[in-house]
């Protein structure tokens, strides 16, 4: 589609949110569409970041990260302590937790995609990505109804680093913890490798300023894997497939109230479907296909699909629930993540060759 | 003659499309008077929605 009618388009659907549902709402559709069109134009990938860390021993996409996770930290530490109002991404600290980031880590190699690259790629038009986003909703919705059961194997109480320590300290603290990352990228990565690409730098700027400016809006960090999983639950709960009253986590006040409200209302719903237009309009003037897929090669990544989602839920987050939004708002589950999650990704590339992706 | 990887992003438009047409109908209309504040920031009210790191 071309960008003209596109652009109407999606003007039309803000409008429409501002007139039915909430400025609010059509605001953070907006945001989500900025976040579709950096993460699609600067093909700002974590999964591919890290690949290229373990494979060619190339540091530019993980130092984007760090860029980005640090001016994200500074951004948000500082609206955390400025604003009480505003709620951080905190997850407990968990077998849960560890089981969940692994596997996350390890499948989002082989589908090629976290939770914010099966999002944009899907925008792209990427096949096995279109076709992997019905799976990840399912398996999230499934985590989400057996995190309960998870959590039961041992858990402490999410810790809050501007709870604990305040504000300043926790942006020292975080920047302290990404310059030890950015040093173990250096070590492994050796002499003579070029550090800095303009694309992935453009895009953390872009990105860590959508991110603030979600906080900002909605309250609360940018989330991708919750919406997935009230969608499935959704239409489970309509095809009385399920009893949320009699589940742990559906049966919370605000889960059950949010299984009622149209999925318009729901702060993550809204800038997923925004990334998906984001990504759509860079789409309209960039090329898309992939090379084709054995039935094989398709079989394996959508069940990786299903396990990225039903992961995702268990760890508290995907690449931006736990990692961007759990580090950058000083929860110590997103230090818990990166390193489980990275351990993932050293079988999960392994896997990805073998099965010649 | 369309390229299949067009075809696969009208129909997985068309599906996103007509959950949502059909959530919309049949999810409780919006209390419009009781809108959230523009700005979460500065304004008093917590956020009440839901988000990945939450485990209840």
């Amino acid at each position: 589609m071309k960008r003209l009618p596109l652009s109407l388009l999606l003007l039309l659907f803000f409008l429409f949110l501002a007139w039915t549902v909430s400025i609010r709402q059509a605001v953070l559709f907006a945001v989500g569409i900025g976040m579709g069109a950096a993460l699609a134009g600067a093909r700002f990938g974590f999964t591919t970041g890290w690949r290229q860390l373990i494979e060619q021993r190339d540091p530019r996409g993980v130092m984007g990260q760090l860029v980005l996770l640090a001016l994200a930290s500074v951004f948000s530490l500082t609206l955390l302590g400025q604003y009480p109002e505003l709620t951080a991404a905190l997850g407990p600290p968990s077998i849960s937790l560890l089981v969940g980031a692994f596997v996350f880590g390890l499948t989002m190699q082989i589908a090629d995609g976290c939770g914010s690259g099966t999002l944009y790629k899907a925008g792209l038009g990427i096949p096995l990505n279109m076709g992997i986003l019905p799976l990840f909703a399912i398996g999230s919705f499934l985590g989400s109804v057996q995190v309960g059961d998870w959590l039961k194997l041992g858990q402490i109480a999410p810790i809050g680093l501007v709870t604990e320590f305040g504000s300043s300290q926790a942006i020292l603290i975080t920047l302290f913890g990404l310059a030890i990352m950015a040093l173990a990228a250096r070590l492994w990565v050796g002499r003579g490798k070029t550090w800095w690409d303009r694309k992935w730098l453009i895009g953390a700027l872009a990105l860590s300023i959508l991110a603030a400016l979600n906080l900002i809006i909605a309250g609360q960090p940018w989330g991708v894997v919750y919406g997935f999983g009230l969608w499935a639950a959704k239409i489970a709960n309509a095809a009385g497939l399920f009893d949320p009253a009699a589940n742990a986590f559906w049966s919370q006040a605000g889960n059950a109230q949010r299984l009622n409200e149209m999925v318009l209302m729901d702060i993550t719903s809204i800038t997923n479907i925004g990334i998906l237009g984001g990504a759509l309009w860079i789409s309209a003037r960039a090329s898309s296909d992939g090379k084709p897929l054995t039935s094989t090669q398709w079989m394996v990544g959508l069940v990786a699909g299903f396990l990225m989602g039903y992961s995702s839920r268990l760890a508290f987050g995907c690449n931006i629930g736990a990692m961007l939004s759990g580090i950058s708002t000083g929860s110590v589950h997103g230090w818990i993540w990166v390193p489980l999650a990275f351990a993932g990704t050293l079988i999960g590339v392994r896997i990805r060759r073998h099965y010649q992706f | 003659m369309i390229p299949s990887s067009l075809k696969y992003q009208a129909i997985f438009w068309l599906c996103l499309t007509s959950f949502l047409v059909w959530d919309t109908s049949v999810s409780p209309p919006v209390d419009l008077r009781n809108e959230p504040p523009l700005i979460a920031a500065g304004s008093g009210k917590p956020s009440s929605g839901g988000h990945c790191a939450i485990s209840k």
